[in-house]
């Protein structure tokens, strides 16, 4: 049949009906005519001629009805009889339906909430903007490692790129707004005046901002405000244009409010508020960050030309940054400009995620995977139930075709179900993924659209066919005569017909056993970075003041911090208080500089001496409790006219002292001879699992930054401290606000956060995994007991023992769990290579590991074996072999 | 003359498929068709004529085309698909193995 022909012929009987219609009216009027001409040719008189006719066609409305009915025997009908035939198959078995349901559902969503996460989070992550397919993140790098970059060299970039069509700047920052009495500290970006024409986003109220509105220091006062904050903070006010709002200091004119949904350029953050970046020191402090090609802070992004490559635009980039180097060597040498994509973007939380993420795509996959051949069992099982049923169907006229395609629709009719259910837990889910991370509020949106809907039918298609094929794979062998006399019993341990059954069940038990490996591992690691000592004490509390932004200078920021300081260690229970200028394990990053010492030469040739440290003020270690070695802390008197000193720690101490006692030696920081006056003991900085580097302190106040953290050991809970905390502060200025206070604790658990979250959806996985596997198992090896019970009779008959039949069925089952965890192990160790740089101190190919997934799979199948083993043993043989 | 036969079930469509080989034609002309060529022995049921007729069109045997008939009145005019003709032989086939089958029994006795 040629489907072009059929398609439109079918679709007309069904949407064309009036048309349809008439064409039979007027095709059997012609046949009348035809007749009453010849009965009138034979003689007859016209009256009784048609009279004579209409008998012989047996009556005009019957014929109709009759080709209308012969029309209605169409593919879209059948459809719907198969549909009402497998609605009532699915209905009669309501275990079954609901537990393949639940299964697919479960795999669906799973799917489709990873799907949307990648989507929304990676893929696409800023809603609204336009084109994010040839958006890139631009960074500067300095001897390979990532920096910042600066405004003009980006302004450079912009100049000479001819693959790029546009270039923008979005920085994130955080000021204090007071609208009415309550003051909020909230997050926003620096842009340049291209921002909002650039991401092609407009805003609803009044305007974005205007060429040039990014130049001159401090010179365009003017913000646009996010949907949320207008509609939240200034209860949609009509007239907000032209009014003007204090954004720390300084008074801002609202000129624009962005439209709803619109949530910035930053992933994991929302944004509430937009400003030029010629307004940049205001928020950001220190001076000639426009014009100073040395001072790196901006985060920028490119949008590339259509049919140009991110490789192109990287090369072309590249050149560009080799020039600046030549032509401006004093800031430039050694520095260069890279191009990432946006879902690797090194300066926001993209980056981190990308690991996790990747890794729940392939968990989820495995739990489609395993979904898939457990249902495809389920239907197997019952397809042997329904032998009998198909037979009959087949002997009375049912071709093969009609079998399958009943099949298909039933497979179709589960998998539609369980995408609808996927959906509904996908759009449940899509923010959950926020509730993994501890404390810290992230904005990580999924994104429901087009390609996730797309990806989510084709796996539901995918599901379809695979499940539904299995069972109409097997009507292949239907014999009619044979099927239709009594069934043969099969015989216990028979391969033959049970081999596809057995090996989805060896399928499940892989991939669930690869999912344990995983689990286990990742556990591990996580328990080990946990367990890492990270060189202080994590019960002390952490905020900070936003001086800057309330326009604090240096002078009155020494004096603010001296008094508070007193205030704070007077509060009660506080035992010790510091200021820092960076916290550790925070996402802040240390200053560093490259440092000579006397009497070390670099063991090799251009070997960096690019070191970190941090400002720190008196009482610091003491208060950090990081114990000190030899020496002295910092005191009040190490200020800007003592001599400067620095303390360094034991591994600065072994590589460049080679382990003599440095005190009294000399170190040079950022060109200046300081005098090492202690010895203290490594932390971690950056992260738990660093290795441990040479790390040096200067006191705050030789090395001042006026908006430095505030760390208080207490044994107060936070809440008390940081009411005390804020009463003082607003004893001394009423204008100033607190940042988040939190525990070190609580910044250790967030630096882990996304190995917590790997391990949290591995486990839940690969606890969900052997589930079904379970299930898959129990339900082969009920079925081959079920079948085997002639068997089984036979033999208890003849005197087999309860022990012999237990350890029959058992052996029979542990096969299959064997050969699948065997291929398991296999698998398993080339695959979990690939879990990479979330594994901490473990090796991939660890063997407790696998001891322990193989223990816990091995539980679980032998008791998933044997329930039906020990039914097995009731078999009465008598009525076993009466059945027959 | 003896009463026309009934026609056997199923053999319907295969008549009409026969008498659609020579050229296109509508419901009447097909029907006075079989009844000339079987020598008035088969009378086509009119009544179950034009359901056979849109059945064989839904299965692509055939397909319906509005022309002019011989006295210049609109009728519907069938034609074989290539479907249609690979089925007819086909069926053609069955057919003879089927009554020579059956003449073989019958001789028999």
């Amino acid at each position: 049949m040629r489907w072009y022909y059929k398609v439109p012929l079918r679709l007309r009987s069904l949407f064309r009906k009036d048309k349809a219609e008439l064409d039979l009216g007027e095709e059997l009027q012609f046949h009348l005519q035809s007749q009453i001409d010849e009965n009138v040719a034979c003689g007859m008189d016209p009256r009784e001629a048609r009279r004579a006719a209409l008998r012989s066609l047996g009556g005009v409305e019957q014929v109709k009805e009759e080709c209308r009915e012969a029309r209605r025997m169409n593919l879209i009908e059948n459809f719907v009889r198969d549909l009402r035939l497998g609605l009532r198959m699915l209905r009669r078995n309501p275990g079954f339906t609901a537990l393949t349901i639940l299964c697919l559902t479960l795999a669906i969503g799973a799917n489709a909430a990873v799907f949307s996460w990648v989507e929304g989070i990676l893929l696409r992550p800023y809603p609204l903007v336009a084109n994010q397919e040839r958006l890139v993140a631009l960074a500067g790098t300095v001897r390979g490692e990532r920096d910042q970059t600066s405004w003009p060299d980006l302004l450079d970039v912009q100049r000479s790129c001819t693959l790029c069509e546009t270039l923008f700047v979005s920085n994130i920052t955080g000021a204090t707004v007071s609208i009415g009495d309550h003051a909020q500290i909230i997050r926003g970006s620096l842009v340049s005046a291209n921002y909002f024409d650039a991401i092609g986003v407009h805003p609803i109220l009044g305007r974005g901002f205007e060429a040039g509105e990014d130049i001159g220091r401090n010179a365009h006062p003017v913000v646009v405000i996010s949907y949320h904050l207008w509609q939240t903070r200034f209860n949609r006010d009509p007239e907000i244009i032209g009014k003007t709002q204090r954004f720390d200091n300084v008074v801002h004119t609202i000129v624009g409010v962005a439209p709803e949904g619109f949530y910035g350029t930053f992933v994991g953050r929302e944004m509430e508020y937009w400003v030029p970046l010629s307004m940049v020191e205001s928020f950001y402090g220190g001076s000639r960050l426009l014009d100073d090609r040395g001072a790196r802070w901006c985060e920028a992004y490119v949008r590339f030309k259509p049919g140009v490559t991110r490789n192109q635009v990287q090369q072309e980039i590249s050149v560009i940054a080799t020039r600046l180097e030549t032509e401006y060597p004093a800031t430039n040498r050694g520095r260069g400009i890279k191009v990432w994509p946006l879902w690797n973007t090194p300066f926001n939380h993209a980056s981190h995620l990308l690991p996790t993420l990747g890794i729940m795509v392939v968990v989820a996959m495995f739990v489609l995977l395993i979904v898939c051949a457990n249902v495809g069992n389920l239907l197997l099982v019952r397809s042997f139930a329904r032998r009998h049923e198909m037979t009959v169907r087949l002997a009375i006229g049912a071709s093969r075709r009609h079998l399958l395609r009943q099949l298909v629709t039933e497979g179709l009719l589960l998998s539609a179900c369980g995408a609808v259910g996927g959906m509904l837990v996908t759009y449940w889910c899509r923010h959950a993924l926020v509730l993994f991370f501890p404390g810290d509020v992230l904005y990580l949106p999924g994104q429901i659209d087009g390609r996730v809907l797309g990806l989510s039918a084709v796996v539901c298609l995918a599901v379809t066919l695979a499940v539904g094929l299995v069972p109409a794979f097997q009507t292949r062998h239907l014999a009619l005569a044979e099927t239709l006399k009594s069934e043969a019993s099969a015989v216990m341990g028979a391969r033959g017909r049970a081999w596809l059954r057995s090996s989805l069940v060896v399928l499940q038990v892989t991939l669930s056993f690869l999912l344990l490996v995983g689990a286990t591992l990742l556990i591990q690691s996580l328990s080990k970075i946990r367990a890492t000592n990270p060189g202080f004490l994590t019960r002390v509390l952490d905020t900070s003041i936003p001086l800057v932004a309330a326009g604090y200078d240096a002078p009155r920021a020494k004096i603010f911090q001296d008094e508070l300081i007193q205030r704070i260690r007077a509060l009660p229970g506080v035992e010790a208080a510091a200021y820092a200028r960076v916290v550790p394990l925070s996402y802040g990053s240390f200053s560093s500089t490259p440092i000579a010492v006397d009497g070390y030469e670099p063991s090799v040739a251009g070997e960096s001496t690019d070191e970190l440290y941090n400002e720190v003020s008196p009482e610091y270690f003491a208060t950090m409790r990081i114990p000190l070695i030899s020496g002295r802390e910092f005191t009040r008197a190490d200020d800007e006219n003592a001599p400067r000193v620095a303390i360094v720690n034991q591994t600065m101490v072994a590589r460049y002292w080679r382990g003599q006692n440095p005190i009294g030696q000399r170190l040079q920081v950022k060109g200046i001879w300081v005098q090492v006056v202690g010895v203290v003991k490594d932390s971690k900085y950056y992260s738990l699992e660093e290795t441990p580097r040479p790390f040096f302190y200067v006191p705050l106040r030789q090395y001042f930054v006026i908006e430095p953290d505030i760390h208080i050991r207490t044994t107060q809970p936070l809440q008390s401290v940081q009411s005390g905390l804020l009463r003082e502060v607003r004893a001394l200025d009423p204008n100033l606000a607190l940042y988040e206070m939190i525990t070190l604790q609580e910044q250790v658990n967030r630096s882990t956060s996304e190995q917590l979250v790997a391990v949290t959806l591995v486990a839940l996985f690969g606890g969900l995994a052997l589930l079904l596997a379970s299930i898959g198992l129990y339900g082969v090896m009920s079925y081959a007991v079920s079948q085997s019970t002639r068997e089984l009779g036979l033999r208890m008959a003849l005197g087999a023992g309860t022990s012999n039949v237990l350890r029959l069925v058992l052996s029979r089952g542990l096969l299959l769990t064997t050969t699948g965890i065997t291929i398991g192990i296999a698998l398993a160790l080339l695959l979990t290579r690939l879990l990479g740089d979330l594994l901490y101190h473990v090796s991939p190919r660890d063997p407790l590991a696998f001891a322990v997934a193989l223990a816990v799979m091995t539980v679980a199948s032998t008791a998933a074996c044997f329930l039906p083993a020990w039914r097995a043993t009731r078999t009465d043989p008598i009525r076993a072999l009466r059945e027959e | 003359m003896a009463k026309p036969t009934d026609l056997v079930q199923g053999t319907l469509d295969l008549l009409i498929l026969r008498t659609l080989v020579l050229q296109p034609m509508h419901g009447w002309g097909i029907a006075q068709r079989i009844r000339q060529v079987s020598k008035e022995v088969l009378q086509v049921n009119q009544g179950a004529l034009y359901p056979a007729l849109h059945r064989l069109e839904q299965q692509g045997w055939i397909r319906a085309k509005w022309g002019e008939s011989d006295n210049n009145r609109r009728a519907k005019f069938y034609t074989l698909t290539p479907d249609g003709a690979k089925y007819l032989r086909q069926e053609q086939a069955q057919w003879k193995r089927l009554s020579s089958a059956i003449g073989l029994v019958l001789d028999l006795s």
